[in-house]
């Protein structure tokens, strides 16, 4: 199982640590992940991300080469900006969702999915062109921590010598140093929530940590783990590959057709999803709360009149609910607010209701 | 962490606790088990009438971070259950000791000898891993 630059500071501060991906990760520290989610919601955590994938593309070709593989718009960028994408198969199921960060139209990183990196390297090497761009992927090269909260820009701000609160939502600083580390640092995370996404050497993963868990001191900053990392991203209806997207699940179908633009010369998939979409959408992701008590979990069935119509993709507690809450595919003409559908937990049906998304409106930086 | 360990009380390997009254066994988690699972939010209380062998899965117990099993200490049938817990599950991680989930008329009541004391199951959780 690998290790990342934070593994003795997770144990040192009495991390619950466990297998991610291969990786050793702290699923929760002491307080638990209720607590460190509310405190996420409240003023600030702190994650170890290291785990995730980073890749350079860069070269004459990159910009038009990136915008053929991924679904969002490359080439309507600016400097500085950030993304969020999909890259798909030819039939429109997903391959990862990734952020893409463009640094010039000639150099652009891309941030993929720690489950996924191998296979995405693979991909992306298999489509790139004789010539004009290069792929240089530095995942292990480089660790990643995520501060996320209302607090978050307070607590930046006493580390780094720009003005944070000039850092539009979706945007990055490309060069500067925290604690004396050069570091690439963008206002971007997985919550929905403010926050902050630090990318710096592998060898000062543990510096940085450090740095950051001593600013946020004063302001309430815990360390958060994985599990409410979950619990944080499904309240605010951000999808997690594997789940609500995958090879079998269009970006369509999971409601997120916003990142996908469709009238793009090329576009690998494109034909299939722009097929999709013309023809009508056949299921649709829903959220749903739960009418009886239970606690639905990924993969369950979800039953309409007593037939198997589909399945949950997340389910769980929504701490800032105090609810059980699910995300769930089903047919389109159940897709409606209001549907009564039924989520089957051990042979049991347990009644649901269509509901708004997201479960809980994200508090972003405008 | 120091795991709480109530004197007079019976445990399985496996983190259930059994008070003894008579013929009637009442049954919960313990403190280690509650702490294993985190927060908990809801407990799926088995059936009264239900006939139940020693080491059979019983009741679910969902925490925020899964589903997981609880098994039958001892043989018996099920002649109550804790409906309180149906609108506090929380009342597990807050007093394990004092949240029992079900009640058990023991079949076989010679099988609580075959149980833990307090000191022996101190020691358990002592060697069990970390979770």
């Amino acid at each position: 199982m690998k290790k990342t630059p934070m593994y003795d500071e997770h144990k040192s501060l009495g991390g619950n640590m466990v297998e991610f991906c291969g990786w050793n990760l702290p699923v929760h520290y002491e307080v638990g992940i209720v607590e460190e989610h509310r405190r996420v919601r409240s003023a600030a955590g702190l994650f170890d991300v290291s785990h995730m994938g980073e890749v350079w593309i860069s070269g004459e070709g990159a910009e038009a080469w990136l915008q053929r593989l991924v679904t969002n718009d490359v080439e309507a960028m600016h400097d500085g900006q950030v993304v969020y994408n999909f890259m798909c198969y030819p039939n429109g199921g997903v391959v990862d969702d990734l952020l893409v960060y463009r640094f010039s139209r000639t150099r652009y990183y891309l941030v993929i999915n720690a489950a996924n990196v191998e296979k995405d390297v693979a991909w992306l090497k298999m489509n790139l062109p004789p010539s004009g761009v290069e792929l240089r992927d530095v995942s292990s090269q480089t660790s990643e921590v995520a501060l996320q909260g209302p607090a978050a820009e307070r607590i930046l701000q006493k580390l780094v010598s720009f003005d944070a609160s000039a850092l539009g939502f979706f945007h990055f600083v490309p060069q500067t140093t925290l604690d004396g580390v050069d570091v690439l640092i963008s206002r971007t995370g997985y919550t929905g929530e403010d926050g902050f996404e630090i990318y710096a050497p592998w060898e000062a993963g543990a510096q940085i940590w450090r740095a950051v868990m001593a600013a946020g001191k004063d302001e309430g900053l815990l360390p958060v783990g994985l599990g409410c990392r979950d619990s944080l991203r499904f309240e605010a209806c951000l999808p997690l590959y594997g789940q609500e997207i995958s090879p079998s699940i269009t970006p369509l179908e999971a409601g997120l057709g916003f990142f996908v633009k469709l009238d793009k010369k090329e576009l690998i998939g494109g034909a299939a999803l722009r097929g999709l979409k013309e023809g009508g959408l056949s299921r649709k992701s829903v959220a749903l709360e739960l009418l009886d008590k239970g606690v639905p979990r990924h993969d369950q069935e979800v039953r309409y009149e007593g037939r198997p119509v589909g399945f949950v993709t997340t389910g769980g507690y929504a701490p800032s609910l105090d609810k059980s809450i699910a995300l769930a595919m089903v047919p389109a003409d159940l897709a409606a607010e209001g549907t009564e559908i039924a989520v089957v937990i051990r042979d049991k049906e347990k009644r649901a209701r269509v509901i708004k998304k997201p479960f809980y409106r994200k508090n972003y930086k405008k | 962490m120091a795991t709480k360990v109530e004197q007079g009380y019976k445990y399985t390997a496996t983190h259930e606790w059994v008070r003894v009254e008579g013929s009637r066994a009442f049954v919960g988690v313990t403190d280690f088990a509650q702490h294993a699972m985190g927060n908990i939010v809801y407990v799926e209380l088995p059936d009264v009438g239900k006939a139940l062998q020693a080491g059979e899965d019983f009741c679910v117990v969902e925490s925020v971070k899964g589903a997981h099993d609880i098994f039958a200490p001892i043989s018996g049938t099920v002649v109550e259950v804790n409906g309180d817990l149906e609108d506090a599950p929380q009342k597990v991680n807050e007093d394990p000791y004092g949240s029992w989930i079900a009640v058990i008329d023991m079949s076989h009541p010679d099988e609580v000898k075959d149980l833990m004391d307090a000191a022996a199951y101190a020691t358990h959780c002592e060697n069990a891993p970390a979770h």
